[in-house]
């Protein structure tokens, strides 16, 4: 019995397998599932893989005199950014966005927190009225910036009015400015991730440890933020990537004084027209974000982005 | 054999690593109400799963109503499962959910109707045709679920553990309802649960299962007077177990000895060799306690440690001398038994069994 | 817990207005007389008329609209399909093709931008439209595809197991079942991928041609160069144009929580809502 029943089954023996013959090979090959994700593989294939297999490769090439690329290796593309001038717009990329990320991580963390606490009727009140803001078309808000912040503006009028200052400050196109919209850009970013992680919060965790004895003070320290750190760290990571590489703030509301990443490579690509270059400064910005990630993920033991699903 | 619906051959199943179920084989009659009765973990959901179509077996043939259904899809086959968390879809009101399977096979809209309507009455829910899933309390979600199952007239009804997320009440009043409704259809039931009473109460055959074997299988009566496994006695009914050697004492009757003393058993026709290691299985309803000596000399030396009731049942637990447990239960009133009392533990040698014996 | 603070709620409220400030201003300059924006000349709607008549801006609306829309069908086709056959698809490297595919709203869009540009020369794609098209489409497709997988995720396996019980086959099961099902997931990414792409500027910067302007472009340089009260008036249209996206989105949000499945975990709930808001 046992010996016909093993020679009638052409089940696989590896567990999980379905029995399937060779004749099945080709049905399985056009399943509809495998028919239904062919759009992204080809889609990822050539828009995804293909483009930033460009980048990498295009990095290495030699600029022609005039106009393109020679293809020709060469790692002068890479030295080129250790130049002082470049390697100073990598600097200053870099403390523009650990300035925004600390304003970011100290206003949004207590909003994000605080929301969290709220009743699940404010809650969602709440997110709705962060959403709005946060979906607006960034120009719109960036706008606004400049009508507050230009010479006779609105901050001016206000502070005039007020008596604190005699004469137009003439914020606009300074670095405040920039790290004002950045910040503002950014915040909601932070606000999410810290709220995602606080809402996970077991609110019984922090009564506990006020019924040990920790004064609420204490209670915050060693409970509720030492269990939104996970959130708090994603929330950084979430704002330092975009603020690398956000040009357009720094162009409109910092004029052309202030010179990020972003717009070298925007400048290198559309008015220098060097793309090797503009490419080697990509992959840089690349490895750079790529690792700040590698470090959350590493330091957090989190696989994902907290609240970037 | 032409009134066998379902049949299980060496069924084996792994995930991964895991062997869930162990080559087991099953018979089932049509218009039976079988139970496949164990822990969670025993493989009953395989079991189940498998029969419906939604795993495959990695060795072994399903048979239904004689045909070969072992690679055939779920819904190509004429069995139809209730699920465990009734699975009705959100999207659809009652109405709908139990025509789905109607307008599957193009059935016409007055047959659809009536089908329908006959169904809800059935499950005594008419009237809620227009109702979403979302507004149904959980015994009215069960009686949809039975109802969208039963109406494509399935040769077997799998049923996995349909009580399970209601109240103890709820439960009974169903228990009964389902049972009744089983009788009227005619349907073949298989039935899963982990609850011994309820596959008591309800079952016309039970399979008690364990680790992905079937430990015995036969009727309540069977499982529970004569349990062929230290396991099923346990499990069913939880049962004393007694561990001793046996010896010959008369016409098919042997005697148990222990260290604690000896009772009378009832072989039941096995052949026990005198001196032979055997295991009893005492019900606790079956035990006898007595305050001084018996006449035959027999009883198990014991002292009471607590009394308890539980739901209406007085349950007396004793501790024999080597310290391990022993639960005597009875009906109602008190006993004049109190802790530390030295007693007898008695039984009728029929409702002694020896289990866990080698041969089949 | 006893006595209340206000102070929570009192900087909720502060922070909030003060994101709101800056729009605020940009729509009440919509509706200033004066052509100079720092000198108020009382209430008029006389920029809301010149921005119809506007033909360049207009075109830009038309342009902005049409790529919006094509790019978030595409990429509610592609990422629906994908986030369904994925777990069933007998394929090498899907954990792959899934990490790359999220790539474009993972790494700075400048970078994206840029490889675009590069790319799409190399392929002698004729820029405009088409760029534009391909380079929304390809980061709107991990909106819809993260929602969409989200909500598979958090759905009972049952409901498809329980259909092809009753007879359904492959294709019943996700027409009749999980189509339905997942309805409110597809259209919050499509309405998310609406939104992000009728905000972009960085990618568009760089695959646009010479002769295709999309609204975000058009304000860009308007910005850059010197801004009109006409676009103040279309700044706030654009931003009622948003509070509509939100609020319907918001509604199909709650809906897909709340009325489909009421089984679906908190933590599945919150993940979801969190990644309609974060996913920017």
């Amino acid at each position: 019995m046992d010996a016909e029943i093993k020679a009638s089954s052409t089940a696989a023996p590896d567990p999980g397998e379905k029995p399937q013959g060779r004749k099945f090979a080709f049905r399985k090959l056009f399943s509809a599932a495998t028919i239904s994700v062919m759009p992204i593989y080809a889609f990822t294939l050539l828009f995804v893989v293909g483009p930033l297999v460009y980048m990498v490769v295009l990095s290495f090439l030699t600029r022609a005199e005039t106009w393109g690329v020679i293809k020709e290796f060469t790692w002068s593309n890479y030295k080129k950014i250790l130049e002082p001038v470049y390697l100073k717009t990598f600097y200053e990329s870099l403390k523009l966005a650990l300035i925004t990320t600390f304003f970011a991580a100290l206003v949004g963390y207590p909003f994000g927190y605080f929301m969290a606490r709220l009743s699940a009727v404010w809650k969602r009140r709440m997110m709705l009225l962060l959403m709005i803001p946060f979906w607006t078309s960034s120009l719109i808000r960036l706008y606004g910036w400049i009508i507050i912040f230009r010479a006779n503006g609105v901050l001016d009028k206000i502070l005039m009015g007020l008596g604190i200052i005699a004469s137009p400050l003439k914020l606009l196109y300074t670095y405040s400015a920039v790290v004002v919209g950045m910040i503002y850009a950014l915040l909601p970013f932070m606000i999410f991730a810290v709220y995602s992680s606080a809402e996970k919060l077991d609110w019984q965790l922090v009564e506990a440890a006020r019924d040990l004895g920790a004064t609420p003070w204490q209670a915050f320290i060693t409970v509720s933020f030492r269990l939104t750190i996970p959130g708090l760290l994603s929330g950084v990571v979430l704002t330092f990537i975009p603020s690398m590489g956000l040009f357009f703030i720094a162009d409109i509301l910092g004029g052309n004084k202030v010179i990020l990443v972003g717009n070298l490579i925007q400048e290198q690509l559309m008015k220098a027209r060097n793309w090797p270059f503009a490419a080697a400064l990509s992959v840089v910005l690349l490895i750079l974000t790529s690792l700040m990630i590698a470090l959350y993920r590493k330091v957090s033991g989190v696989k994902d982005l907290e609240g970037l699903v | 054999m032409s009134d066998v619906i379902l049949e299980l051959v060496q069924i084996e199943k792994s995930f991964g690593d895991v062997r869930v179920l162990n080559g087991i084989d099953l018979t089932v009659r049509k218009g039976e109400f079988i139970t496949l009765l164990g822990p969670s973990g025993c493989g009953k959901t395989t079991t189940l799963r498998i029969i419906a179509g939604l795993e495959t077996p990695d060795r072994g043939r399903v048979f239904l109503a004689g045909k070969d259904v072992t690679d055939l899809e779920p819904n190509k086959r004429n069995v139809n499962t209730v699920f465990q968390n009734y699975a009705l879809f959100p999207h659809m009101n009652v109405e709908a959910n139990i025509a789905y399977s109607l307008k599957l096979k193009k059935t016409d809209k007055q047959t659809i109707a009536k089908t329908v309507k006959e169904a809800l009455e059935l499950v005594q829910l008419s009237g809620y045709e227009k109702r979403m899933p979302d507004e149904l309390s959980g015994g009215q979600k069960q009686r949809v679920a039975i109802a969208r199952a039963i109406v494509n007239q399935p040769a077997v009804l799998l049923l996995d553990e349909p009580l399970g997320a209601l109240d103890l009440q709820l439960r009974h009043q169903m228990q009964i309802e389902l049972k009744r409704l089983q009788k009227r259809l005619g349907v073949t039931f298989i039935y899963i649960t982990h609850d011994q009473e309820e596959a008591l109460n309800m079952s016309d055959r039970i399979a008690v299962m364990r680790d992905g074997k079937f430990e015995q299988i036969g009727t309540p009566a069977e499982v529970y007077d004569r349990p062929k496994t230290s396991y099923v006695a346990r499990f069913v009914g939880s049962a004393n177990l007694l561990q001793g050697k046996a010896y010959n004492a008369g016409d098919s009757i042997i005697r148990l000895e222990t260290p604690y003393g000896f009772g009378l058993v009832s072989t039941r026709g096995a052949k026990i060799r005198d001196g032979q290691a055997i295991t009893v299985a005492v019900r606790r309803e079956s035990v006898t306690l007595v305050a001084g000596e018996t006449a035959d000399g027999s009883g198990l030396r014991a002292i009471v440690k607590e009394k308890h009731y539980a739901g209406g049942v007085l349950q007396i637990i004793l501790s024999l001398s080597d310290g391990s447990e022993f639960v005597s239960s009875k009906q109602g009133l008190d006993s004049p038994l109190k802790a530390g009392d030295h007693v007898l533990i008695t039984w009728l040698p029929e409702q002694g069994v020896i289990v866990d014996l080698e041969e089949a | 817990m006893k006595k209340k603070s206000k102070l929570p709620g009192l900087y909720l409220g502060v922070v909030l207005a003060l994101m709101y400030v800056p729009i605020l201003l940009v729509i009440i300059y919509s509706f200033n007389e004066s052509r100079i924006s720092s000198v108020w000349g009382g209430w008029s709607l006389r920029w809301y008329r010149d921005l119809f008549r506007d033909r360049d801006i207009m075109d830009a609306v038309t342009n902005s609209l049409i790529l919006a829309t094509i790019s978030s069908l595409a990429a509610a086709v592609i990422g629906t399909l994908a986030a369904v056959g994925m777990p069933k698809a007998n394929l090498r490297g899907k954990g792959i093709i899934e990490y790359l595919s999220t790539l474009p709203i993972m790494i700075p869009e400048i970078i994206l931008g840029m490889v675009f540009l590069v790319y799409f020369t190399l392929m002698r794609l004729p820029f405009g439209m088409v760029t534009l098209v391909v380079a929304h489409t390809s980061f709107c497709i991990p909106y819809v595809y993260m929602l969409v997988k989200a909500r598979l995720v958090g759905l009972d396996k049952s409901y498809e197991e329980s259909a092809k019980d009753l007879g359904a086959t492959d294709w019943n099961v996700f027409w009749d079942i999980t189509l339905p099902l997942i309805l409110p997931a597809i259209t919050s990414g499509m309405l998310l991928s609406f939104a992000m792409s009728l905000d972009d500027v960085v990618i568009s910067v760089f695959v646009t041609g010479v002769n295709t302007n999309t609204l975000p472009l058009k304000i860009y340089t308007q910005l850059k160069t010197g801004v009109t009260p006409k676009i103040n008036a279309l700044c706030t249209l654009m931003f009622l144009s948003t509070m509509l996206i939100v609020l319907l989105s918001a509604h199909f949000a709650r809906k897909n929580v709340r009325k489909t499945e009421r089984r679906i975990t908190s933590e599945e709930a919150s993940r979801m809502r969190d990644s309609i808001g974060l996913a920017r």
